[in-house]
């Protein structure tokens, strides 16, 4: 079983264009545990993501970024992004290998290797399509597809930048269930601008608002994921959470 | 597409028919179609001859400018010293000018080949280089941020991402390439040669020849266009992204 950490960000700041994006904010991520982080468009979300992912360089003085066992991040994050980023040339089946050639720069990858990214193609029920190009999936299988190359990247943390906000509700449904499923045991930060996927799949959500951004809410939901969104407590925990939302927001634009 | 081709040769013909009758241009200024056509019935063995050596000097230096613009593309994705270094050579080669440069390297190369074949290569390798550097420049962001998450060294970052996905822009740079290679060959015959369509073009130029000359410059014509339409068939085949 894979030995997930969680992950401490404490006192970041990103200046972008002369402007605090982050000034301090702190944050603390549970191990094995999804966390939503939730927030308008252009809060900077996807940065706090990337800044975890290291795309984004934290220069010195900016804060630190830790994993809570002390070991250090790099090599053992894995990445799913708001497009599925199949590169359209290669195979359903090479686009799920992409990481180990990547890494050990090799056009042939050992048989464990392929049988295992096969393994994660039938978890997410696209074995049959191996060997199809990515153009010819929809956008939902397309997005499966780069949930099964996030899984067999096999990282003990996971982050996902609003990884299904172009599909339609019974699809992005049908892979938030998925998703938990095989993610569990993962520590997990997925960043949504969509309270009610944070409330089916979120065991801690957090808010982010303001300018510079800040935490100004966050829960814990008790009940298991994925939850059933037509609950009324949920409903309810929705509205608290479009309250938070729409109240700093208002409070910006003020 | 073949109806449209046809009413453009045919309004061609019948316009070029239309200046002779019109302006009374003698032969030895401007033929008739009728005229380049007898030439073609009758000189078809001799055009089909001289254009053997041209269409090896085409497709030896349009693979050669492949390989060379292909690589040096690559050179200056990789190397960021190449970038400053190299890139002036590369643009240099684009503003020499060939056809002063011809006569040079004939006398360098020889009166054989190998000096339309330089020729030829020094028109085609910059439409090929800065069109597959250009895609490799311009790789989507978002493809090699996920590839810094999944820890990927330099070189298979170009192999498997880059590269790849370069590939349409050199498919647009060879489909240029292919169209300039013909030309680049017959520019080297000009020079000096002993056989090939630019040497029947010299030859008729000097002798009058005016119908002759035309009957070349339609079989290079011709030729360019097979060339074009094969490169273009191949490539559409290979690289079927965008």
């Amino acid at each position: 079983m894979l030995n997930a950490p969680g992950i401490d960000l404490k006192r970041i700041s990103l200046l972008y264009a002369g402007q605090f994006i982050f000034e301090e904010l702190s944050l603390q991520l549970p191990a094995a545990k999804c966390s939503c982080l939730l927030g308008p468009s252009g809060v900077g979300k996807s940065s706090l993501l990337q800044l975890i992912a290291g795309i984004l360089p934290l220069a010195a003085g900016e804060g630190e970024i830790t994993a809570t066992d002390g070991a250090p991040l790099l090599g053992r994050v894995a990445y799913m992004a708001q497009t599925d980023l199949l590169m359209p040339w290669a195979s359903v089946l090479d686009n799920v290998i992409l990481g180990e050639k990547l890494r050990h720069c090799r056009w042939r990858v050992s048989k464990d290797n392929k049988e295992r990214a096969r393994y994660h193609l039938q978890q997410v029920g696209l074995l049959d399509r191996a060997n199809d190009k990515p153009d010819s999936l929809s956008q939902g299988m397309r997005q499966r597809v780069a949930l099964a190359r996030t899984l067999f990247e096999d990282k003990p943390i996971v982050l996902m930048d609003e990884p299904f906000s172009a599909l339609d509700v019974v699809r992005k449904l049908e892979l938030q269930a998925l998703t938990v499923e095989v993610l569990q045991g993962r520590t997990v930060f997925w960043v949504t601008h969509d309270p009610l996927e944070a409330l089916r799949v979120g065991q801690a959500i957090f808010v982010l608002t303001g300018q510079p951004a800040r935490i100004h809410y966050q829960v814990e939901p008790k009940e298991s994921v994925p939850r059933d969104v037509r609950q009324s407590n949920i409903i309810a925990l929705e509205a608290e959470l479009i309250a938070a939302l729409c109240q700093r927001t208002a409070g910006d634009l003020a | 597409m073949l109806k449209r081709s046809l009413i453009s040769v045919v309004s061609l013909i019948v316009l070029w028919q239309g200046l002779i009758w019109l302006y009374h241009f003698p032969p030895y200024i401007l033929p008739s179609p009728w005229q380049v056509g007898l030439v073609w019935r009758h000189g078809w063995p001799i055009l089909l001859q001289q254009s053997i050596p041209t269409l090896w000097e085409t497709m030896a230096s349009f693979i050669l400018a492949a390989v060379v613009g292909s690589v040096t593309a690559l050179i200056l994705a990789y190397f960021t010293w190449a970038r400053s270094w190299l890139f002036p050579w590369v643009l240099v080669s684009q503003a020499l000018p060939t056809f002063a440069l011809a006569p040079l390297l004939v006398v360098w190369l020889g009166y054989g080949m190998s000096s339309k074949i330089v020729t030829a290569l020094i028109m085609m390798f910059f439409p090929i280089t800065s069109a597959f550097y250009d895609g490799l420049r311009r790789t989507k962001p978002e493809w090699l941020d996920l590839a810094k998450t999944m820890n990927a060294k330099k070189t298979a970052v170009l192999w498997f991402i880059c590269f790849p996905a370069a590939l349409p822009n050199l498919a647009s740079g060879l489909r240029v390439a292919a169209v300039l290679a013909p030309m680049g060959a017959v520019v080297g015959e000009w020079v000096g040669s002993s056989h090939g369509l630019g040497y029947l073009m010299l030859n008729a130029n000097a002798r009058m020849q005016i119908d002759w000359m035309f009957a070349a410059v339609m079989a290079i014509t011709v030729w360019t266009l097979l060339l074009y339409a094969l490169v273009d068939r191949i490539l559409k085949k290979l690289v079927t992204w965008h």
